[in-house]
């Protein structure tokens, strides 16, 4: 299952790119419109690069189940003998591969522009590594609920974006405290307990939400 | 054995059906019929788990599909209106990592052969955006040829199909009864076929 995704991402290696573009661009606009205050910009740093992340994670959502759910994919997977739980996990770890894990690595170089020390850009990576996939965990609930919704994108953007306050809080906060000199230890552990509950919870909950939608 | 016992289904405010019953036995098919929005369809996606019923159960070997097991899961397959192809991967790949989703992984060969068999020979490499509608629809009923599946749910299969199509599609239903399997069929047109009993259910509108 997650072969075959990342295989058909492979076809339309766009949507990953332009996804991957759209975090570099916004995150490079600040400093050009902010100015090059060293002492600014890296104050805001943390909540700009998680800003940035949360929303393009979000414009990857879309692509999660509605082009299954076009074709008729998605009828085929829930007549499957495998448990939906795990073909949700299966695809939610497919586009957290192809959006999450290269928005992290990007962040570092992005970070520089930010005048983030090689320590802070550190605690960046890990932090989003630990944070993304609760953010497409906690998104796949609502791109599954409003699935073949018109306009299902705002809709999304709605029901997802207040859950993903805590992640956000947590993330940008452990980027801040390296940032102050103190340890992030205490933040990347909650983002990490978000991670733990949110793969057990999240699934299950699109899971059904899918279920209902396909009625 | 498949059952239906009292079924009814109701779509936002609309009843569409009650009371329908039905049993197939192994090697038999059930042809439904209707006038547009009778609930063929949803009649169909009920028998697959996809909806509930608003009344009445489907029963699989006696046991209700509430919570369809893997049993049940693994014995049936679905070809709907939409043909649950991928349009980026060829046909070849869509075969395969169908099957292999579905927890049957078959050989390259094997899909080849079923390919083949369906008549999309010389298109294994294609996009299957660049095939049309007829031959999307007749890699769709590849599927069936490679599951192991009993129970083929097929609704409105024959539309967009050409002639030999349609005449192979007869075939290898008529092949599937005989090995004792069953089938139920959405469609309009007459099914006349060499083995096999064939029962007729009609929806009211």
């Amino acid at each position: 299952m997650v072969i075959r995704d990342l295989t058909l991402a492979w076809r339309r290696r766009t949507d990953v790119l332009s996804t991957l573009f759209f975090f570099v661009i916004v995150v490079s606009l600040f400093p050009l419109g902010v100015g090059p205050e060293m002492e600014l910009l890296r104050s805001i740093a943390p909540g700009v690069v998680w800003v940035a992340a949360l929303l393009a994670s979000m414009l990857a959502l879309g692509r999660l189940f509605t082009s299954d759910f076009q074709d008729g994919t998605l009828e085929q997977l829930l007549i499957t003998p495998q448990p939906l739980y795990l073909i949700v996990l299966a695809k939610v770890f497919a586009l957290w591969l192809l959006t999450g894990v290269p928005l992290a690595l990007i962040a570092p170089v992005l970070g520089i522009q930010f005048g983030l020390s090689s320590k802070t850009l550190l605690v960046l990576v890990t932090s989003l590594l630990l944070g993304t996939p609760v953010l497409i965990l906690i998104g796949s609930i609502g791109a599954a609920l409003t699935l073949g919704l018109r306009n299902g994108g705002v809709l999304i953007s709605l029901l997802v974006l207040p859950l993903y306050i805590p992640v956000l809080i947590f993330g940008a906060g452990a980027v801040d405290a390296s940032i102050m000199g103190f340890s992030a230890q205490a933040n990347l552990s909650l983002l990490g307990a978000l991670l733990a509950l949110t793969l057990v919870f999240a699934p299950w909950a699109t899971a059904a939400a899918l279920r209902i939608s396909l009625e | 054995m498949l059952e239906a016992v009292n079924l009814g289904c109701v779509r936002g405010d609309r009843r569409l059906f009650s009371d329908v019953n039905f049993s197939l036995q192994p090697g038999s098919l059930l042809q439904l019929t209707g006038p547009n929005g009778s609930g063929k369809t949803s009649l169909l996606r009920i028998v697959c788990g996809l909806l509930a019923p608003a009344e009445g159960e489907i029963r699989w070997q006696g046991e209700n599909i509430k919570s369809p097991g893997e049993d049940y899961l693994t014995a049936i397959s679905y070809v709907g209106h939409r043909n649950g192809v991928k349009e980026e991967l060829n046909p070849l790949e869509n075969l395969r990592i169908s099957n292999g989703v579905a927890g049957v992984g078959i050989s390259l060969e094997d899909a080849k052969l079923a390919l083949a068999k369906i008549g999309l020979v010389g298109r294994d490499e294609l996009p299957a955006r660049l095939l049309s509608e007829g031959q999307q629809r007749r890699l769709a009923l590849a599927r069936l040829i490679t599951s192991a599946a009993t129970l083929w749910v097929l609704d409105e299969v024959l539309t967009s199909l050409d002639k030999a199509a349609v005449a192979l599609l007869k075939t290898l239903i008529g092949e599937h009864l005989h090995k004792g399997g069953m089938a139920i069929i959405a469609t309009h047109q007459e099914l006349s076929l060499s083995a096999g009993s064939l029962q007729r259910l009609e929806l009211a509108s």
